[in-house]
């Protein structure tokens, strides 16, 4: 019977996994001993009390109080554990230690931007330290999200104007996958991130260089990993592949039609405006749904973006 | 027979049985006939088969569109479709299944075909509003037809704000459309509701109800107090898009949460509305088919009403991670808890009846019997996500997708193709071939544990639903789950085709072939165009197959006006009974 819920459930990596992994076993036991009952009662009646002749008498059995009460009563008892179970571990998925190391999360259509205490941001990679509750305050861009990952057993809405929290304490040092659970539109199922658990020593290194690492970068392969690192490849492709937003390739010099009907050459500013204000001029065609990477992106960042672009011709 | 001494509250009747005439020339298809006469009919059996004709080609689509998303899943990444369309498609999917075959299938169709029949009347209370409603049921659809052909819709069939109010699909005329159509159901629920109460035959107390008509009762208390609360909210929705009024969306002021509140306040009852018929069905048929006693009458009658009941007070779990309150969690968790226990009592009642029963296993029986075993995979996957622990990992998973097509595919589906195939003779007159319905039944009942079964596996794995891609790791699952589908798409085509053939060619299936004790059987089929030549009186309650068929079969003796009695009342039998 473990090994059913075993096979069924992603690996427990994280300190709340066991818990709601335990319930589900609990669960999924119960409810094929009661459906098992129940096939056997529906085969064996249908076969045993099968019409003989058209003339078969029936009796007459209207109810039975003792046997109602009991079907009734032992399913109440065992839905109140569930119930109690189920809120016990609720509990602590929502209940953060207070010494929890905070990461802030901003969802926008369609990625996840995870700012840290030493003002560095990473998109679509969210590193996180071993044994340490890590505590996550998400917000929303646009529309509403969802932050879930199953090796960890959490996942809580991420809401526009309003913040939410998850909570977790990964339990070994790994990759798990980051996925969005509140359907957001086109993108919907590329709107994923990976969770990098370090042990505690390399979660500080890596703090310390994460921002510092691009200094020695050519601009073309700065430009090139910060598209990726960005999600910009989520929309943008670099082979002409027609995605949600006009391909990287042959785009720098052209001139594109903007909505009321004017005409913009692609040059360093409206790949600059576009990147800082993307609502500001929508290429015709269409949809507004960039968002906003002010803040996210520095200058030198927003240059090797534009080197690497002009070398995809 | 009842000999009771004559109070002064109880007047005396001249009752005689009346046999039905078997096979009779003259019946509702064939007393009124074109196009105009179909059209603009009162008769309820002609609206239910509209109903049926218009759920029937709903179900086709929407199963078409099932097709072709599974057909897209089985390659990770895009395979004939791109994102922007898989998305219009599942939206489409969802709303056409739920707004356009489930919710009317049973009440609508079946419902408005059996109801007064099982109540001895000659048509539903308001026949002309009636009428009404299938109108209104066809604009609202034509709305929603409009919606797709204009930009389409893309937004799930919850229409969640704020994407819905951003997005650039064609949303208004989609929520019109099923703004439209809740009032064909708000009208359909109160018709019935009056039709039940005022139209009873003489004798037919609330204690000899069929089970049939308390779950279309109950049916009908939610449609009309629920459906109301989808129309504010969908107007609501209309006036944000189209006023700007910040009602849902933050960047105008709204709550996105709020109108989570407002949908499933509606549509976690709608399930309801989906499933309580359902329940009726079975109740019929398991009862007809075992030729016993139903077992525990009161309890499967009032737990319907208990659902509907306790129904309304669920609908937050389907928002355990949405951002509401701990306590509210809380308290929408043990409620959901307790409104499995009136559906497992329910299950326990309909095995008991089959207990030293005389059961017959023919294809109404077997879609019962199929219903009850999957739908009983969808009531505990249902214990499974009102688990709040559990909730948290499952929610928004292909688990959820699983259960609810358990619930609503594997349950009502497979009640309303029970409902079918038991009233399918009193519909046509005909039969159907056993054979090939036993078949395109052990289709079905595979290839839609093969879809679905594995949906569970990956749900609980993490695979979201509403993906258009996915990761590697899932395919073999996605793969295996879209056989399943062609399998059972197999299944529904062989169903067209024997059930065309029976209406074609099909054997006459006389009055009764099911040796029924039920009302409704006690009139010729094809039913006559007022349903009965006589005013059925009853004694009996219907499921009571240890008194005789002849007891059944009675009626007020004074001759009708416009009915010719060719045969005198030879088997005339005195009885008393209090008038309704």
């Amino acid at each position: 019977m473990n090994k059913l819920s075993e096979f069924m459930l992603p690996p427990q990596k994280s300190t709340l996994a066991e818990g709601t992994d335990a319930l589900f076993n609990f669960i999924n036991v119960t409810s094929l001993i009661f459906l098992i009952g129940i096939t056997i009662a529906i085969i064996y009646f249908a076969w045993k009390y099968r019409r003989r002749s058209e003339n078969d008498v029936t009796p007459v059995i209207t109810h039975n109080n003792t046997l109602e009460i009991t079907w009734s009563v032992i399913p109440l008892i065992l839905v109140i554990i569930v119930f109690g179970w189920g809120l016990s571990g609720y509990v602590n998925l929502t209940t953060a230690p207070d010494d929890a190391y905070e990461v802030r999360v901003v969802g926008k259509s369609w990625l996840w931007e995870f700012h840290y205490e030493t003002g560095h941001v990473s998109v679509n990679e969210l590193h996180i330290p071993v044994d340490r509750p890590v505590k996550l305050v998400m917000s929303s861009e646009d529309v509403i999200h969802s932050f879930y990952i199953p090796d960890f057993r959490v996942k809580m809405d991420v809401l526009p104007s309003r913040y939410s929290t998850v909570w977790f304490e990964a339990t070994e040092v790994g990759e798990s996958v980051v996925f969005c659970t509140e359907y957001c539109g086109t993108a919907h199922s590329n709107m994923m991130a990976r969770a990098i658990v370090h042990d505690q020593e390399d979660f500080e290194t890596w703090l310390e260089v994460a921002g510092s690492a691009d200094d020695d970068m050519d601009p073309v392969e700065l430009g090139q990993e910060l598209v990726t690192r960005n999600a910009c490849t989520t929309c943008h492709s670099a082979d002409g592949t027609q995605l949600q937003g006009p391909t990287f390739q042959g785009l720098w010099g052209s001139v594109s039609e903007i909505e009321d009907g004017q005409t913009v050459t692609v040059d360093e500013n409206h790949i600059r405006e576009s990147i800082l204000e993307p609502g500001a001029k929508i290429t015709s065609g269409y949809q507004p749904v960039m968002p906003p990477y002010a803040g996210t992106l520095n200058d030198r960042q927003i240059d090797a973006i534009i080197e690497y672009i002009k070398t995809l011709q | 027979m009842a000999t009771n001494e004559a109070t002064p509250s109880v007047k005396k009747l001249q009752v005689r049985r009346f046999k039905p005439e078997e096979n009779p020339k003259k019946h509702y298809l064939n007393e009124e006939t074109g196009i105009w006469a179909w059209m603009t009919t009162v008769d309820h059996k002609k609206i239910g088969l509209m109903y049926l004709a218009s759920i029937t080609f709903f179900f086709f689509i929407g199963g078409v569109l099932a097709l072709l998303l599974r057909t897209e899943l089985l390659s990770p990444a895009r395979s004939f479709m791109d994102a922007n369309v898989y998305n219009q498609v599942f939206t489409l999917h969802g709303a056409i299944m739920i707004f356009f075959f489930l919710i009317p299938s049973v009440p609508a169709a079946l419902g408005n075909f059996v109801l007064p029949l099982q109540l001895g009347a000659k048509d539903v209370a308001f026949p002309r509003l009636n009428l009404a409603s299938y109108y209104i049921y066809v604009i609202g659809a034509l709305f929603t037809i409009f919606a797709i052909f204009t930009g389409g819709v893309d937004t799930g069939w919850t229409f969640y704000t704020p994407y819905s109010t951003t997005t650039s699909g064609n949303v208004m005329a989609m929520t019109f459309g099923v703004f439209i159509l809740g009032f064909s159901s708000i009208l359909t629920g109160l018709n019935f509701i009056v039709t039940i109460h005022k139209l009873r035959s003489p004798g037919l107390t609330w204690n000899k109800l069929p089970l049939n008509l308390w779950g279309l009762y109950a049916t009908s208390l939610i449609q009309i107090l629920a459906t109301p609360v989808l129309a504010i909210t969908l107007l609501l929705l209309t006036m944000e898009r189209a006023l700007g009024i910040g009602i849902f969306d933050p960047a105008i002021g709204g709550d996105p949460v709020l109108y989570q509140h407002f949908f499933w306040f509606y549509s976690h009852p709608a399930v309801y509305i989906m499933i309580v018929p359902g329940f009726g069905i079975i109740s019929e048929v398991i009862s007809t088919f075992s030729r016993k006693v139903i077992f525990g009458y009161w309890a499967i009658a009032l737990s319907s009403l208990a659902i509907a009941f306790i129904g309304f007070l669920v609908w937050g779990h389907h928002m355990f991670t949405a951002g509401q309150s701990s306590l509210a969690n809380m308290v929408f968790s043990f409620l959901t808890f307790l409104v499995g226990i009136p559906t497992g009592i329910k299950i326990f009642n309909w095995i008991a009846t089959m207990y030293r029963g005389s059961i017959d296993l023919k294809a109404p029986m077997i879609y019962a019997l199929v219903f009850l075993f999957l739908f009983t995979i969808g009531g505990f996957t249902g214990i499974m996500l009102g688990a709040l622990a559990v909730d948290i990992h499952l929610h928004d998973t292909y688990y959820v997708v699983a259960h609810f097509h358990y619930v609503m595919m594997g349950g009502m589906v497979m009640a309303f193709l029970a409902g079918l195939h038991y009233w399918w003779p009193k519909m046509f007159g005909k039969m159907y071939s056993e054979f090939w319905a036993r078949i395109s039944c052990a289709l079905i009942f595979v290839g839609f544990n093969m879809t679905f079964l594995p949906q569970f596996v990956m749900g609980a794995q993490g695979m979201p639903r509403r993906y258009f891609n996915y990761i590697d790791q899932f395919q073999p699952f996605h793969q295996f789950s879209t056989m399943g589908a062609y399998v059972m798409g197999v299944g529904f085509l062989i169903m067209a085709g024997y059930l065309l053939h029976s209406m074609l060619k099909g054997k006459a299936a006389g009055s009764n072939p099911w040796g029924s004790r039920a009302l409704e059987w006690q009139t010729s089929s094809p039913v006559p165009l007022h349903n009965f030549e006589h005013t059925p009186v009853i004694i009996n309650g219907p499921y009571d197959y240890h008194k005789p068929m002849s007891e059944f079969q009675l009626g007020i003796a004074t001759p009708h006006h416009d009915h010719h009695d060719d045969h005198q009342p030879t088997d005339v039998t005195q009885t008393e009974k209090e008038q309704a």
